[in-house]
């Protein structure tokens, strides 16, 4: 149960009190048979099932032509070259702070979300959510629903029960293997994955992580399932931070339903009942096997098949639909009174949630529109500071690191600013002494070059004085500058 | 030894019979599943011990069925990298040097092997980035006693200066001083000039007299305006860079009795490829010609 001094109020089914000491330290798992269900959020639920599985499978599959030398999946996290592509967007080792960022803006769309709606992304798009109501679908098809399933597992092993548990589990390690072998094409050209798989000529990390995702999922979604959320992740321990009386979530209208009780309604005018007959059709289809007449509670996903459950039974007893609904805590304490005022969505906590976003959305959107495709990087060689020459002018070394990002390759031209006359030599090419230096990189290149920088500087008193490197590429103009020094015996 | 073992009443255990200071505990042994996986490892254990060396005898020990062996393991991969190095450098001492500086990953094995045949060897005298110090030459500036071209430098390391090899490079410097071919004065006054040629001349001193000395004695050698001879080691002295320093007792010492410094000939301690390996890095020093 979540805090009692939180903003949602909780209602302790048994208050504390009268609980029994516990004979065991810790509580034994409770099987939840999900009963199925349709209904306005069954429906959207297959729907984001549907469109998010449909993603994760296939989005690996998408070719994306960049042009040779380059690969030609759209979705492609290359660690080995140490490139991402999205699309159109190619990202470096140096752009990982936009994935940063990315996850950053991610976590805030979550706050702003919840404060909203409450845990939609728990109910409908969590990887967890969705993969167990996947397996879920499948134990159904073999199995039965709720009913049939608890009594053949109450019952003998028959041969009926046996092919149907072997059958359900062969299904769910099927999907668990096809998802772990999703999951690897994101990281390695998916063709050439799936051929070197089936001919064990795969790298033995590939055969690795389609086992261990393959072992992962089917635990997860197929035994784990509910304990996942309410043990293992962290989400739902801080959401109350998240959740506060005016956000929109599923609830019971206790004023409506409550007393709850069996008995007649129709054509009755006045009964002792409220329109709840607690017939625990919510809690059968609840996937996390939680009541949720009992309010807001930790294990709630938001996922709302108790209100589809509901309003067929408000259906058939001729009440109302949507005693269980979605609604805020704050309507619900003055509905009773007959009165509906207004949702208030915007208010302090999810304008700043909202402006936060725009703020990180626009500020990651500027810095990768302008991030630069070229890059320049100098060290000064440690030792010698600096040679002096035949006619006393000096030279310093400098290793230089050049990057061409884009996919062109291009000439670009190297050149100095700091003091006139600064030759630049290339030792390893042995070229001759010249003002600039041009240098031929490919398309995606990083290389480094040492380059001896000669000449007679003019202000060299302190023995140092700034020496700027100029990078600019000559096809389209983009240039880079790294600060660095010019070294001599100083004093002079 | 466990006197009074009892049902905890809170949680229905039994508990171990020990008591500390009213503190008892509860009996909770390991998981099955643990002691199953502990047991798993002592089989393990057992058959390492069959598979692989595990006994110390006295000199010798017990090889393991496996016949397994490190040491073999990493002599292995020590002979597989010597093959393929093997055959790089072996390019290398066959292919002429325009050959090699066109040939990115030859170019970057010669420069490794290089750098750090270098270290091991020409560092001392050297230095370890080339720049020199009194007495033997920096490698990294544009002054070449014996040329800075790359079959030039590799001459000069194979054969060495001076150093008893039949095709070593030698020069004698006479000994104008030791030997009275100049006088004491006369030697102040050729310094004095000398001195000028790379610009520390003091301003005031009369120099026909050096220069003229400098005329009929020195610039057969080092030419007539101090630009030196390669072809005879003389060095420049035209030049802000001088091997002994370009203070005027220098000078003087130098003409009086010259220091004649000695670089082994490296082909009694090198291969060919490793000395044009070293050649390249040199060269890549920047001084290279």
């Amino acid at each position: 149960m979540m805090g009692d001094q939180g903003a949602v109020n909780v209602i302790h089914h048994v208050p504390e009190a009268e609980l029994e000491p516990p004979n065991k330290l810790y509580a034994d798992r409770v099987r939840v048979y999900p009963k199925a269900v349709d209904g306005l959020a069954r429906r959207i639920k297959w729907g984001i099932l549907v469109f998010c599985l449909a993603v994760y499978y296939l989005l690996p599959w998408l070719r994306w032509s960049r042009g040779p030398g380059a690969p030609n999946q759209a979705v492609l996290l290359d660690l080995w070259n140490e490139r991402f592509f999205f699309f159109n967007l190619e990202l470096w080792p140096q752009d990982i702070w936009f994935l940063t960022g990315l996850l950053a803006l991610g976590a805030v769309a979550l706050f702003l979300v919840t404060s909203l709606f409450g845990r939609l992304w728990c109910g409908y798009a969590c990887p967890q959510t969705v993969w167990t109501d996947l397996f879920m679908l499948v134990e159904r098809k073999i199995e039965g629903d709720r009913n049939e399933r608890i009594k053949r597992d109450r019952g003998p092993t028959t041969f009926g029960k046996v092919w149907r548990k072997i059958a359900k589990h062969a299904v769910w390690l099927g999907i668990a293997f096809w998802t772990g072998g999703a999951w690897v094409m994101y990281f390695v050209d998916a063709p050439t994955a799936v051929r070197e798989f089936w001919t064990g000529t795969a790298s033995v990390e590939v055969y690795v992580f389609i086992g261990m995702l393959t072992a992962t999922t089917y635990l997860l979604a197929g035994w784990a399932r509910e304990q996942v959320c309410t043990y293992m992740c962290p989400w739902p321990r801080f959401q109350s931070a998240m959740l506060d009386e005016q956000t929109f979530i599923v609830t019971y209208e206790a004023w409506r339903g409550e007393p709850r009780g069996h008995g007649r309604r129709l054509g009755v005018a006045e009964t002792k009942f409220g329109d709840c007959v607690d017939c625990s059709a919510c809690v059968h289809v609840c996937p996390t096997g939680i009541d949720i007449r009992d309010g807001a509670q930790l294990e709630c996903i938001n996922c709302g098949l108790c209100i589809d459950a509901c309003n067929h039974v408000m259906a058939k007893t001729g009440s109302k639909p949507w005693l269980i609904t979605w609604d805020t805590l704050a309507r619900q304490v003055v509905k009773k009174e007959g009165i509906t005022p207004p949702l208030r969505l915007l208010r302090a906590r999810s304008l700043i949630y909202l402006g936060v976003m725009l703020v990180g959305t626009a500020v990651l959107g500027a810095g990768l529109a302008l991030r630069s495709h070229i890059g320049l990087s100098v060290a000064h060689d440690r030792a010698p500071l600096f040679v002096r020459l035949e006619n006393g002018d000096l030279r310093n070394g400098y290793s230089v690191l050049l990057i061409n990002k884009s996919r062109q390759g291009a000439e670009f031209r190297l050149a100095v600013e700091g003091f006139t006359g600064a030759q630049l030599v290339l030792p390893e090419a042995s070229g001759k002494p010249a003002g600039t230096l041009s240098v031929t990189l490919g398309p995606d290149t990083v290389q480094t070059v040492r380059v001896l920088v000669q000449g007679r500087p003019d202000h060299l008193e302190a023995g140092r004085q700034p020496l700027d490197f100029v990078l600019r590429n000559e096809a389209t103009g983009e240039k880079a500058v790294y600060h660095s020094l010019f070294m001599g015996p100083g004093g002079s | 030894m466990p006197t009074k073992i009892e049902k905890d009443v809170i949680t229905g255990t039994d508990t171990t019979g020990h008591e500390w200071d009213g503190i008892r505990e509860l009996n909770t042994p390991l998981p099955k599943w643990w002691v199953y996986v502990y047991l798993a490892t002592v089989v393990w254990g057992l058959g390492m011990f069959v598979l692989y060396p595990s006994i110390p005898l006295g000199t010798t020990y017990f090889h393991g069925l496996l016949g397994y062996s490190s040491r073999a393991d990493a002599m292995a991969g020590v002979a597989e990298m010597r093959a393929m190095h093997g055959k790089q450098m072996q390019q290398i001492g066959a292919l002429p040097f325009a050959e090699i500086q066109k040939n990115h990953d030859l170019m970057e094995v010669a420069l490794t092997a290089g750098r750090i045949t270098f270290a091991e060897n020409c560092q001392p005298c050297h230095g370890p980035n080339g720049e020199g110090r009194i007495g033997y030459p920096a490698l990294d500036t544009d002054v070449w006693r014996w040329g800075g071209t790359l079959d030039a430098i590799q001459q000069t390391i194979t054969h060495g200066i001076r150093s008893g090899d039949p095709e070593a490079r030698t020069s004698q410097m006479p000994s104008f001083g030791a030997d009275g071919v100049l006088k004491p004065d006369q030697i102040q006054q050729v310094a004095d000039y000398v001195m000028t040629l790379y610009g520390k001349g003091k301003p005031g001193v009369e120099v026909a007299a050096g220069q003229k000395i400098f005329a009929e004695n020195c610039a057969a050698c080092h030419g007539d305006k101090g630009q030196g001879n390669r072809d005879v080691g003389a060095p420049p002295l035209a030049s802000r860079v001088h091997l002994y320093g370009d203070a005027r007792e220098t000078v003087v010492a130098q003409v009086t009795k010259p220091r004649h410094g000695v670089m082994p000939n490296w082909n009694q301690r090198l291969t060919p490829a490793t000395i044009k390996a070293v050649a390249l890095y040199v060269h890549s020093l920047g001084g290279g010609e």
